[in-house]
C-alpha cells in the first residue's frame, strides 16, 4: 500500500518525539493502544498556568500512520487550550494525513491518546475526569 | 552500482530466469500449438515441448513423468490433492492430519473438507517451527487417509522431518502429501528418498513464470490415485482437464533443468549471504531469529526486532529494499502473522518480524545496503517507540494494563 506524502513527511521527520516529566503536575500523559494490536501511543502535553498546552510530545510504537497521527496531534495540540484539546476528532487527522480505511484505526488512538493525557493532567489537578463516549473504528 | 529497488522477498515469488524467458519465447509465436492437438505438427510440437519439460521436472523430484501433473501453480495442487484423495479414498476413512503452520492454500482446503463431512487434525508446532512426530503419531486414526505437511514453510523456512513423517505413515498405511512449494529447487527433494506420495510446487518461486505448477502423484508403491476437481476435456490423464499452458510448462522445466544444475553452488553463496545478513542484524540488541536455524531453507531469515512495530519499520526503507513483514497492520483483524503465533511467540514479537528472502540474483552489495539500512531504522524507530523507552527503564510490561481494541 502506498503511503500519502503527509503520512511519509510525518515518518521521516516526526515532530515532537520525546518525553516529557511525567511527574509535574502539569504534564498530562496518555498511553493508549496495546503492543499485542500492533501500536502503542503515548502523548503527553505541558499545560500552562493560563490552561494552554505548551508543549506535546509523542512516542508510538506502530505503523507509519500511527507515527504520522501522534505527530499530528502533537502539533495541533500545541497553543490549544486543554478544553479545545479534547473536541480533536479522528477523523480531521484521517482528512489531513488521507489515510485510508484500513488505517483509520491509528486516528482513533491518536484521539484516545489526547483524551488520555487531558484526563490524566485533570486528575493531577483534581479537576473530575472528563467521560467520552467508546471510539468506535469506523 | 546497486540499483533499486533491492528485492529480498524470493518466498513471495522470484523473477524469470532470463534463460527460463528464452526457452518460453518462441512457444508463444512460432510453436503456438496445443498439445492436445493430435493431427498436425503444431500440436505435436506442442505436446514435444510439453513431455521434454514433464521430464526435466520430474527429474529435479526424482519422479517419472508419468507421475507430473501440471496445473495453474501450488494452489490448484493443494486443491487438487488434498479434495481429490478425500473424494478418491472415501471409503477408507474421511480423516486428514495436517499442522496449523500450512499456507492457505492447504488450511482453507481442509476448512473445506471439514464442511464436507470430512474431519481435519491441526497438529501444533514447536517453538522451533516443527512438528511433533510423537503428536503424529497420537494423532493417527484408523479412518486416518492423509497426512499433509508442508515441505517448507514460506514465512519462517523451517524444514520439516519429511523422511520421518513418511516413514510412520508408510507403516500406518497412509498417504503423506507435502506442499513443497519453497523447499523444491532451493534443496534436494527426492519423492522417493523423502517418502512422498503427493507433492504440489510452483514455477514462480523457483524462477520459472507464474501460473503454473505442478502435482506429483505417486503412480507405484502404492499407486495413488485422485478424482479431477476440474472437469473437461480430460487433459493430463483425465486429472485437470485444460488446454495446456504450453509456454508455461516450457519455462517451467526449464527453471528446473537450471535448478537441477546449479543448487549446489547457488547454495553455498546463498546461504553464505544469508547468515551474513543474519548475523548483522542479530547483533541489534533485542533482536531474535524465529524459527529453527539447523532445520531451514539455505535462502531465508526471520527476524524479530523488539519494540519495533514490523510495516513500521518496512517503511523506513520499502522505497530501496522490498521484504515482508509478519505485522498486518492493514488488515482490520489486526492479527499478525498465524504462523509467528503458531511457534509461540507473544502478538508483540510478531507485530516486530520482518522476512528477508534471498534469491540467485542477490549481491553481496545489496546484502551490506540492507544490513546498514535496517539497523539504521530500527534505531530510528526505537529512538520513537515508547515501549523501547520503557524496556530501557526496566519496566515490565506485562504489569501494565493495555486497552485492547
Ligand atoms: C507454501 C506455499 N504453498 C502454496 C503457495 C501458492 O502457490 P501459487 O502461487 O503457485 O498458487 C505458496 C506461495 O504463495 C506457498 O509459499
Amino acid at each position: 500500500m502506498a503511503y500519502s506524502d503527509k503520512v511519509l513527511g510525518h515518518y521521516q521527520n516526526p515532530k515532537n518525539v520525546g518525553t516529557l516529566d511525567k511527574s509535574k503536575q502539569n504534564v498530562g500523559t496518555g498511553l493508549v493502544g496495546a503492543p499485542e494490536c500492533g501500536d502503542v501511543m503515548r502523548l503527553q502535553i505541558e499545560v500552562d498556568e493560563n490552561g494552554l498546552i505548551k508543549d506535546a510530545k509523542f512516542k508510538t510504537f506502530g505503523c507509519g500512520s500511527a507515527i504520522a497521527s501522534s505527530s499530528l496531534a502533537t502539533e495541533w495540540l500545541k497553543g490549544k487550550t486543554v478544553d479545545e484539546a479534547v473536541k480533536i476528532d479522528n477523523m480531521e487527522i484521517v482528512e489531513e494525513l488521507h489515510l485510508p480505511p484500513v488505517k483509520i484505526h491509528c486516528s482513533v488512538l491518536a484521539e484516545d491518546a489526547i483524551k488520555a493525557a487531558v484526563n490524566d493532567y485533570r486528575k493531577k489537578n483534581g479537576l473530575p475526569e472528563l467521560k467520552f463516549e467508546e471510539s468506535v473504528v469506523h | 552500482m546497486l540499483k533499486f529497488p533491492i528485492y529480498l522477498d524470493h518466498n513471495a515469488t522470484t523473477p524469470c530466469d532470463p534463460r527460463v524467458v528464452e526457452a518460453m519465447i518462441p512457444y508463444f509465436t512460432n510453436n503456438f500449438g496445443n498439445a492436445a492437438s493430435r493431427n498436425h505438427p503444431f500440436g505435436w510440437q506442442a505436446e514435444e515441448a510439453v513431455d521434454y519439460a514433464r521430464e526435466q521436472v520430474a527429474k529435479l523430484i526424482g519422479a517419472d513423468p508419468k507421475e507430473i501433473i501440471f496445473t495453474s501453480g501450488a494452489t490448484e495442487a493443494d486443491n487438487l490433492a488434498i479434495k481429490g484423495v478425500f473424494e478418491m479414498y472415501a471409503s477408507k476413512g474421511n480423516h486428514i492430519i495436517t499442522c496449523n503452520i500450512e499456507h492457505k492454500a492447504v488450511l482453507d482446503t481442509c476448512k473445506h473438507i471439514e464442511k464436507e463431512g470430512g474431519e481435519v487434525t491441526y497438529l501444533k508446532v514447536n517453538p522451533e517451527g516443527l512438528i511433533d512426530m510423537k503428536e503424529l503419531e497420537a494423532a493417527i486414526k484408523p479412518t486416518t487417509i492423509l497426512i499433509a505437511i508442508m515441505y517448507a514453510n514460506n514465512e519462517i523456512g523451517t524444514v520439516m522431518p519429511m523422511k520421518e513423517i513418511s516413514a510412520l505413515a508408510k507403516k500406518k498405511g497412509i498417504l503423506v502429501f507435502s506442499d513443497a512449494t519453497q523447499a523444491v529447487g532451493k534443496i534436494p527433494v527426492d519423492v522417493n528418498k523423502d517418502g512422498i506420495d503427493l507433492m504440489a510446487f510452483t514455477a514462480h518461486k523457483m524462477y520459472g513464470p507464474k501460473g503454473v505448477g505442478a502435482l506429483y502423484v505417486r503412480r507405484k508403491n502404492p499407486r495413488v490415485k485422485v478424482t479431477a476437481q476440474i472437469d473437461g476435456g480430460g487433459h493430463e490423464r483425465g486429472m485437470r482437464s485444460g488446454t495446456l499452458n504450453v509456454p508455461g510448462i516450457v519455462g517451467f522445466g526449464k527453471a528446473c533443468e537450471i535448478c537441477m544444475s546449479e543448487m549446489g553452488e547457488e547454495t553455498k553463496k546463498i546461504s553464505a549471504l544469508r547468515d551474513k545478513l543474519e548475523n548483522a542484524l542479530t547483533k541489534i540488541e533485542e533482536s531474535y531469529v524465529n524459527g529453527s536455524k539447523q532445520y531451514r531453507l539455505p535462502h531465508v531469515t526471520n527476524i524479530s526486532f523488539k519494540y519495533v512495530e514490523g510495516e513500521g519499520l518496512l517503511m523506513g526503507f520499502n522505497k530501496d529494499i522490498a521484504v515482508s513483514s509478519g505485522s498486518a497492520c492493514t488488515s482490520a483483524s489486526l492479527e499478525p502473522s498465524y504462523v509467528l503465533k503458531a511457534l509461540g511467540l507473544g502478538d508483540d514479537l510478531a507485530h516486530s518480524s520482518l522476512r528477508f528472502g534471498l534469491g540467485r540474483f542477490t549481491t553481496e552489495d545489496q546484502i551490506d545496503y540492507t544490513i546498514e539500512a535496517v539497523t539504521k531504522t530500527v534505531s530510528k524507530l526505537r529512538e520513537m517507540s515508547p515501549l523501547w523507552e520503557m524496556y530501557k527503564e526496566g519496566i515490565d510490561m506485562n504489569s501494565i494494563e493495555w486497552a485492547h481494541h
